[in-house]
């Protein structure tokens, strides 16, 4: 190589990192990118059912509109419990990568309570509104709505199933290499429910009931 | 720090979730502190302006949509640690294509669903027409 051509590849980091990559990358980042890879793919088929949503707002057959139906202080609790539980998560990990089990224990108990209270008041608000007789069967807004809303709801609790095994395998293997891989996809898995959520509340909820 | 991180090579890239910086417990905290500080700012003024009269009203859907956009960017930095750094390009390529996906899915539904409402029409004058 000549020098103009290094002194080009050293200004340029992405070249020098060509230059200077020897091998495949490790298994933890071939592990975390692959998950990374799904979770966009679930964010796909997400905005499949927001699309659904968005184009069947209007459609109540003559039944109650989300502005009649949503409680908005409800979904700014449900929303609280949610980011902090994911902050909790992010603390837990943190505690995971330096290796001290009471602490990541404690952080995961904490992020898996706020999980299932997210989830109680999901599943009341559910109950009150099949009550009330607007069930998903009554208007193909409320189909997509309970669909939407429902498929995250699914997600949060596969993902505190996730969680204890999570907490389990630390108590039983500790913070081996393959654990730790596991606890990096959680966390991302965990997190990126957060973001859809943040989709949710804005446009189920916030947009939904100005509709 | 030792972690699962110590296989990664200094000079390739990182994988999703992992943090570049090597900083202590307390920095690593302090963002996470950050991220969610802002997170919340950003949640309250969504809700806020969602129920306010103070705004001039057509503009809430656009500022909502707005504000869920800054927040989702705040937790990919923050909480995912997905960054604009070099060793974070492929985590970053990754999710525009998914962003594109997503963005075709969402607004070509709106556009055609549109169109349809708009073009087609309406369901008595067709029944009246199929008698």
């Amino acid at each position: 190589m000549t020098d103009a051509t290094l002194a080009y590849a050293q200004s340029d980091p992405h070249h020098v990192r060509a230059v200077e990559h020897s091998g495949p990358a490790s298994k933890r980042i071939v592990t975390a990118y692959g998950f990374w890879i799904f979770i966009l793919s679930d964010m796909v088929m997400f905005s499949a059912f927001f699309a659904a949503y968005a184009v069947l707002l209007g459609q109540t057959a003559g039944g109650p509109s989300g502005g009649q139906l949503f409680d908005l202080s409800n979904v700014a609790i449900e929303t609280g419990f949610l980011l902090a539980s994911s902050f909790a998560c992010g603390l837990a990990m943190i505690a995971a990568d330096a290796r001290n089990s009471f602490w990541f224990q404690i952080g995961m108990a904490v992020t898996c309570l706020l999980g299932l209270a997210f989830l109680t008041i999901e599943g009341r608000e559910f109950a009150s509104l099949v009550a009330r007789g607007a069930g998903p069967t009554r208007s193909a807004f409320l189909s997509a709505f309970f669909t939407l809303v429902g498929c995250h709801g699914l997600h949060v609790s596969a993902g505190i199933l996730w969680l204890l095994t999570m907490m389990a395998q630390v108590f039983a293997k500790g913070f081996r290499a393959d654990i730790q891989r596991r606890l990096l996809c959680f966390a991302l898995f965990w997190h990126a429910l957060d973001i859809i959520w943040i989709a949710v509340f804005t446009v189920v909820y916030l947009l939904g009931s100005a509709a | 720090m030792t972690n699962g991180r110590q296989e990664i090579d200094h000079h390739i890239d990182i994988a999703p979730g992992d943090e570049h910086l090597e900083g202590g417990i307390r920095e690593r905290v302090l963002g996470y502190l950050t991220g969610l500080g802002l997170a919340i700012l950003l949640t309250a003024t969504s809700f806020f302006v969602a129920g306010t009269d103070l705004v001039w009203q057509p503009s809430i859907p656009v500022a909502l949509v707005v504000l869920a956009i800054a927040q989702m960017g705040v937790h990919l930095v923050f909480f995912l640690h997905i960054t604009t750094g070099a060793d974070n390009t492929n985590n970053v390529l990754a999710l525009a294509f998914g962003v594109l996906i997503v963005m075709l899915v969402i607004g070509g539904s709106l556009w055609i669903m549109a169109n349809l409402n708009h073009n087609m029409m309406p369901m008595d004058q067709l029944m009246r027409m199929q008698r």
